[in-house]
C-alpha cells in the first residue's frame, strides 16, 4: 500500500465528502497556497449555541489539500466555532493518519487556514 | 551514444557534480533547469579561485589585488557582453532579472509613464515581468494592458498593431520564451512594430539567453534582461543590456556607494555607465562565475545547445501523449518552442504527479510556474513542468514517461 496515497486519501479526494456551497451559511472564508494554486473555500452553518450544523468546501487542489477538507469535514460538525478556533495543526495531521513532509504541510493545513479565517478572521498559516 | 557539439554527453553531465546525486535511491533526473540550472565545475572553479586568489573591492584599490578583482569582474561584463552581442558600458549587472526589470519600471516608468500612457504586457509573462509593470501603472496612473495568447500559446502580431494603433502605448514588455508553455515568441518583429509606433521596449530573456543562439542587438529592444543562474551560472546576478541614450536620460535606480561621481552635503551627482546602476559593491564572484558559464556555453557552442534541447523537447513531445488523459499546453512544434513542455494529466494534479516522480529521482516542478494569468487563459489551476538543459538525456525523458504511468497507477486510473 503506498505511504501516502492511502486508499482512505484517495476514497476522500476521489469522492469528498461536503463539497460545494451552502446557501445560506453563517460564516465563510476563502484562501489559496501561493505555492501551488491549490484554493479552497469553506461555508459554515453556525445555531443559536455557537455549534456548527453543516460545512461545505469548494476548491480545487492537489490530492492531499482535498482529502484533508474532506476529512475535516466530516469531524467539525457538533464542535462550537470557538473549538474550531482552537484546532492546532497537529490535530489536521492526526485525522489524516499519514506522515506529512514538509512541502506537503500546507497542502494538508489549507482547510484549517480557511476555518481559522471563517472563525477568527485570522488568515494566518496554522501552527503547532 | 548520445552528443552535444560531437563531445559525448557522457561528458558533458561530468562537469555537472550534482547529476552525480542519487535521490530516493534512483539517479536524479533534474528536469528543472527552467527554474534553475545545474552549474559546471568550471563555474565552481572560476569562483573559488576568485575568492582564493584575487578577492578584493573591485574600482577602488590601487594595490594589485585590487587591480586584479577588478579585471576579473570587468573582464566578465565584456565576456558577457560579447557573448550577446551588445556593449559593455550599457551592460549593467544586477542581482537577478527582477531587479533589472524592476530598474526600468522604477527608473524609466517613473519618469516616463502617467495617466493616459499604457503598458502593454502579455498573458504569457512571468510574474517578474508583470508585478513590475502592475506596481509602475498604480504608482504613475498609466494602464496596464495585455496581449491575449493564443489556445495555440501564440501571440497575435495583427492584435498588437491593433493595440499599438490606438496611440497611447508607451512601453511594450515580452518575454523571449515562455517559462511554461515554451513559446519562442517574434520578439524583433514585436520591437520594430512597437518602436514604428513610438513605444520603448523590454525584453525577458531569462529563458532565451540560456538555450538559444541570437544576438540581443538583432532583436534591438530598449531594454533586455536576463538573469545569470538559468543560464549555468550562479545565483545573485542578472543582467541588463540598455540602449544608450535612455540609460544616459534615466535617473539612478538605487543610489549609495561607487555610482556616484561626486558627493556633496545636498546633492550629487551619478557617474558613467554602467556605475550610475550598480550601486553599493557588485556581486563580484558572481560575475566571474557568470563570466566562465557563458566560456562554458561558447565552447559548446548555442547552436549546440538549441539543437540538444530540441531534440529533448521533440523527443518529450512525442512521447507524453503515450500516457493516457494527458494535456500538454503550448505549440505542437518543438522548432517553435523553447526546451520546456509543460502538462496536466486527468485524475492527478500536479503536485501529485511530482511527488510521485520524486520517488523515483525525476525532478520536475508543479504549480502556476510565476504565471497565475497564463494559467488561467489555460483553463488549469497549475501545471506540471519539464525542462531541459545541455546535460538532459532522452533516458530521463524516459523515466519521466515512466513515473507518470506509475502516478496514474497510484490514483487507481
Amino acid at each position: 500500500m503506498d505511504a501516502l496515497y492511502r486508499d482512505f486519501i484517495l476514497d476522500h479526494y476521489k469522492n469528498p465528502r461536503n463539497f460545494g456551497e451552502l446557501e445560506p451559511h453563517d460564516l465563510e472564508a476563502h484562501d489559496h497556497n501561493p505555492l501551488c494554486g491549490d484554493e479552497l473555500g469553506v461555508h459554515l452553518r453556525v445555531d443559536d449555541e455557537g455549534k456548527v450544523t453543516d460545512v461545505r468546501f469548494h476548491g480545487q487542489g492537489c490530492a492531499i489539500s482535498q482529502a484533508a477538507a474532506s476529512i475535516v469535514s466530516e469531524e467539525i460538525v457538533g464542535m462550537s466555532v470557538d473549538e474550531i478556533a482552537k484546532l492546532p495543526a497537529s490535530w489536521v495531521i492526526e485525522q489524516l493518519g499519514i506522515e506529512i513532509s514538509p512541502t506537503r504541510r500546507k497542502c494538508a493545513l489549507l482547510n484549517l487556514k480557511v476555518l481559522r479565517g471563517a472563525t477568527t478572521g485570522d488568515a494566518s498559516w496554522p501552527e503547532g | 551514444m548520445a552528443t552535444v557539439a560531437n563531445k559525448p554527453l557522457s561528458e558533458v553531465r561530468a562537469d555537472f557534480p550534482v547529476l552525480e546525486r542519487a535521490v530516493n535511491g534512483r539517479p536524479l533526473a533534474y528536469l528543472d533547469s527552467a527554474a534553475t540550472s545545474q552549474k559546471p565545475v568550471q563555474v565552481l572553479a572560476a569562483m573559488d579561485r576568485y575568492y582564493r586568489e584575487s578577492n578584493a573591492n573591485v574600482h577602488r584599490g590601487v594595490y594589485e589585488l585590487g587591480r586584479e578583482a577588478t579585471e576579473l569582474f570587468e573582464g566578465a561584463r565584456e565576456r558577457v557582453a560579447e557573448f550577446v552581442g551588445w556593449e559593455p558600458k550599457t551592460t549593467v549587472f544586477t542581482r537577478n532579472a527582477t531587479e533589472a526589470i524592476n530598474l526600468v519600471a522604477y527608473s524609466w516608468g517613473g519618469s516616463n509613464l502617467g495617466p493616459g500612457d499604457e503598458v502593454l504586457i502579455t498573458e504569457m509573462e512571468h510574474h517578474s515581468n508583470l508585478v513590475p509593470w502592475q506596481e509602475a501603472c498604480r504608482r504613475t496612473g498609466a494602464r496596464l494592458r495585455y496581449l491575449t495568447v493564443s489556445d495555440e500559446g501564440k501571440l497575435s502580431l495583427d492584435e498588437l498593431d491593433r493595440v499599438l494603433a490606438e496611440g497611447r502605448v508607451r512601453l511594450v514588455a515580452v518575454t523571449h520564451v515562455s517559462n511554461v508553455i515554451g513559446t519562442i515568441n517574434p520578439v524583433a518583429e514585436i520591437v520594430a512594430r512597437a518602436r514604428a509606433a513610438g513605444a520603448v521596449t523590454l525584453v525577458d530573456g531569462s529563458q532565451a539567453v540560456p538555450q538559444l543562439p541570437f544576438s540581443v542587438s538583432d532583436v534591438d529592444a530598449d531594454f533586455y534582461a536576463w538573469t545569470g543562474h538559468k543560464a549555468l551560472g550562479p545565483t545573485g546576478i542578472g543582467v541588463l543590456h540598455g540602449r544608450r541614450e535612455l540609460l544616459e536620460s534615466m535617473p539612478p535606480f538605487l543610489s549609495g556607494g561607487h555610482m556616484i561621481s561626486a558627493v556633496d552635503f545636498d546633492s550629487s551627482t551619478w557617474d558613467e555607465l554602467p556605475a550610475k546602476f550598480e550601486a553599493g559593491t557588485s556581486p563580484i564572484a558572481e560575475a566571474v562565475g557568470l563570466g566562465a558559464a557563458i566560456d562554458y556555453l561558447d565552447a559548446i557552442g548555442m547552436e549546440n545547445v538549441r539543437a540538444h534541447e530540441r531534440d529533448l523537447t521533440a523527443y518529450a513531445l512525442a512521447r507524453l501523449p503515450e500516457v493516457p488523459g494527458i494535456h500538454v499546453p503550448g505549440p505542437a512544434d518543438a522548432d517553435a518552442r523553447g526546451g520546456v513542455v509543460s502538462f496536466a494529466i486527468d485524475g492527478v494534479h500536479p503536485h501529485d504527479i511530482a511527488e510521485i516522480c520524486d520517488r523515483s529521482g525525476v525532478a520536475v516542478r508543479a504549480g502556476h510556474h510565476c504565471a497565475q494569468p497564463l494559467m488561467r487563459r489555460m483553463g488549469v489551476p497549475a501545471t506540471a513542468r519539464a525542462s531541459f538543459h545541455v546535460y538532459n538525456t532522452r533516458e530521463e525523458v524516459d523515466r519521466l514517461v515512466e513515473a507518470l504511468h506509475e502516478a496514474r497507477r497510484v490514483f487507481g486510473l
